[in-house]
């Protein structure tokens, strides 16, 4: 990946403005050699592509599980008109509840009488919307403060990391639960809950990683031309830690689903939507756990196989970004 | 920076984060939306015996007089009265903190020790089927949230099998009363403990078995190792006795962070099992409004934490030379 020697970038700031077209073409040269040797790697890593297939899987089943329409005040219009779920997650559709599996329902019903196989692939979305979303927000913050806290040092260091280590001593769960039932099980609520905790990690690691960095001769070169603070840790530092970053955004979102999972579990899930978590939730509150297996099994299989994917695809990132993890078999 | 330097710094670093730790709850639960005496004070029958409460908790003075006084009542160990049990929240709270204890830490003896044997072996065969197969196991295990391995289990143990009680701790219902070692030590508890361990065992193996591969591989590049099987010692015990011992270094630290971030991650086991402890307590407390007990089982979670953190810090110190004091 851009792990290769910086001397490239050097090399060509070395030769100064004008040439500004080829500095940038060499930029995006690097960035494709940097997923090529991604790919490279994946072709021998049989655990990272079926990370990569259990996700897209999930993915697709989230984006079409039911129509998505967009809506602007008065006009809206149909984005995706497919549904994959036969049911909505709320239909009776049988008269009495908890159904075995049968051809009509091949995840069985609920005891309310609704359709389980329609509300495991329902909760898709919300497992997909909390875990993108809440890991790109706790990673971008977690890496900024990462790279300004170890580029200026000093009193900006100090100040950022006392903060880091007072967040390490929170709780993560239990904080969650507090914030969530204070200020309302929404999705926003959610989200901010595993925010405001999960960037802590990433802030650790990058701060780290650019400490190292900031050493380097490429750092001074670009200072001694005149770069800003600013270009130096955004476009000269930050590539090179961006293997990194991706890596902890996956493990990120390993940690965002099991985290909303849990909530939603507790029946702290975020209103309005179905999750896998809460599914779970159902089945306990109805008390069901005991006969109702095809209601519990289906959402759990679920979150596992999700959560594993993700891990799978941070192992094999996690080789980009520690070359003596690659070994020939 | 010296040693002792160092280790002021960071009982300091202690200090602060006990005291951030200590205001954000108080923030969070002044947070509460509309006029807190209405979470705070509920069922009184006339207006005047409310207010007589409001001002009997100090809920009338202003917010930095509140702040103060819950600081004084924090440093004098009180965390004021349950409004759900009527009593201290002191008396109630330690022996549901004992029981969170006694689990987790059941939990992580066993996960540790299968962790660092298992992670070992893997380590010990690298590249063969059986390091594959370790490797995509453990991380099953880890993927699956606490409630789900609980879920599998007491499907598996107690509705299939029926070899153990499904919830609960034991004991006659006088669960809070019994002394200590009537409480714990009795094959009764012991059943009731096995599934809620083995699930928080199961979801923790992951960190020790992976980490310890990792380290296994270094050590195994050492020469000290070529030396032992040169001597014709027995594989076994080149690897158990020699390589393994001197890569368990590392996770004596991830021991220590893992143990605190256990008390606040036994709220999910503690709920599923119907387990009396701090997590579960937290959990009830919250959705009844008991804000009182609710803070003191959120303190006591984030304390351990903050102090098994530290513990951490000063056992790397201790245990490796080589650090150097940031």
């Amino acid at each position: 990946m851009s792990l290769d020697t910086p001397s490239e970038s050097t090399a060509a700031q070395a030769e100064g403005g004008t040439e500004s077209i080829d500095r940038r073409k060499l930029r995006w040269r690097r960035r494709l050699n940097a997923l090529r040797s991604w790919g490279s790697l994946l072709k021998e890593d049989r655990l990272g592509q079926i990370g990569l297939a259990i996700l897209a899987f999930f993915i697709l089943v989230g984006i079409f599980a039911r129509p998505i329409t967009v809506e602007i005040g008065p006009v809206w219009s149909q984005v995706q008109p497919f549904s994959l779920a036969p049911h909505g997650y709320t239909d009776r559709v049988a008269t009495e509840g908890l159904h075995g599996p049968t051809w009509a329902h091949p995840f069985g019903t609920t005891d309310l009488g609704r359709d389980v196989l329609s509300q495991v692939i329902i909760g898709t979305r919300a497992t997909l919307i909390v875990g993108t979303i809440a890991a790109f927000m706790a990673v971008f913050i977690g890496a900024n403060v990462g790279i300004v806290s170890a580029y200026y040092g000093g009193w900006v260091d100090d100040v950022l990391m006392r903060i880091t280590d007072i967040v390490y001593g929170v709780p993560f769960l239990p904080f969650a639960i507090a914030l969530v039932f204070i200020l309302g099980a929404t999705l926003v609520n959610v989200i901010v809950a595993i925010v405001l905790i999960l960037w802590r990690g990433t802030a650790r690691v990058v701060r780290s990683q650019v400490l190292s960095h900031k050493q380097r001769p490429y750092v001074e070169s670009a200072r001694a031309i005149g770069a800003s603070d600013f270009r130096i840790m955004y476009v000269q530092i930050m590539p090179n830690v961006l293997p990194l970053i991706s890596l902890y955004a996956a493990f990120a979102v390993a940690w965002a689903v099991i985290a909303e999972a849990s909530l939603s579990f507790l029946g702290l899930g975020p209103q309005g939507m179905i999750s896998w978590g809460e599914i779970i939730y159902d089945v306990r509150s109805a008390g069901a756990l005991r006969e109702a297996w095809w209601w519990v099994f289906p959402p759990g299989i679920a979150i596992m196989l999700f959560v594993m994917s993700v891990f799978f695809i941070g192992r094999s990132l996690e080789k980009v970004v520690n070359p003596d993890l690659r070994h020939g078999k | 920076m010296g040693l002792r330097e160092y280790v002021v710094r960071r009982i300091l670093q202690l200090v602060l984060t006990l005291w951030a730790l200590v205001t954000l709850l108080f923030v969070l639960f002044r947070m509460v939306p509309g006029d807190p005496t209405t979470r705070f004070v509920m069922e009184y029958p006339t207006d005047a015996e409310r207010q007589a409460r409001i001002e009997e908790l100090g809920l009338n003075e202003p917010l930095y007089v509140q702040y103060l006084e819950y600081m004084g009542q924090l440093l004098r160990g009180e965390f004021g009265d349950s409004t759900h049990y009527r009593e201290p929240v002191s008396q109630l709270i330690f022996p549901l903190f004992m029981n969170t204890v006694v689990l987790m830490f059941t939990a992580l003896l066993i996960a540790y020790t299968i962790g660092i044997l298992f992670g070992a072996a893997m380590g010990w065969l690298r590249g063969s089927r059986f390091e594959r197969g370790g490797i995509v196991a453990v991380l099953m295990a880890r993927s699956s949230p606490e409630f789900w391995v609980g879920i599998i289990l007491v499907w598996l143990f107690v509705f299939q099998f029926g070899l153990f009680p499904r919830s609960g701790i034991g004991g006659y219902g006088g669960e809070l009363t019994m002394n200590f070692v009537d409480r714990y030590v009795n094959f009764d508890f012991l059943r009731h403990l096995f599934l809620p361990a083995l699930t928080g065992a199961i979801v923790y193996l992951a960190t020790p078995a992976l980490l310890m591969r990792n380290t296994m591989l270094e050590v195994l590049k050492a020469d000290f190792v070529e030396m032992k099987k040169a001597e014709g010692l027995p594989e076994r015990t080149v690897l158990y006795k020699h390589a393994a011992r001197n890569s368990v270094l590392p996770l004596v630290t991830v021991a220590a962070i893992a143990t605190g971030a256990a008390m606040g991650g036994s709220v999910i086991i503690e709920t599923v099992f119907n387990w009396p402890g701090v997590g579960r307590e937290m959990v009830a407390s919250v959705s009844r409004n008991d804000y009182p007990v609710a803070m003191a089982a959120f303190l006591l979670m984030g304390t351990s934490v903050i102090v098994m953190n530290f513990v951490a810090d000063l056992a790397y110190l201790y245990l490796d030379p080589r650090v150097k004091y940031e």
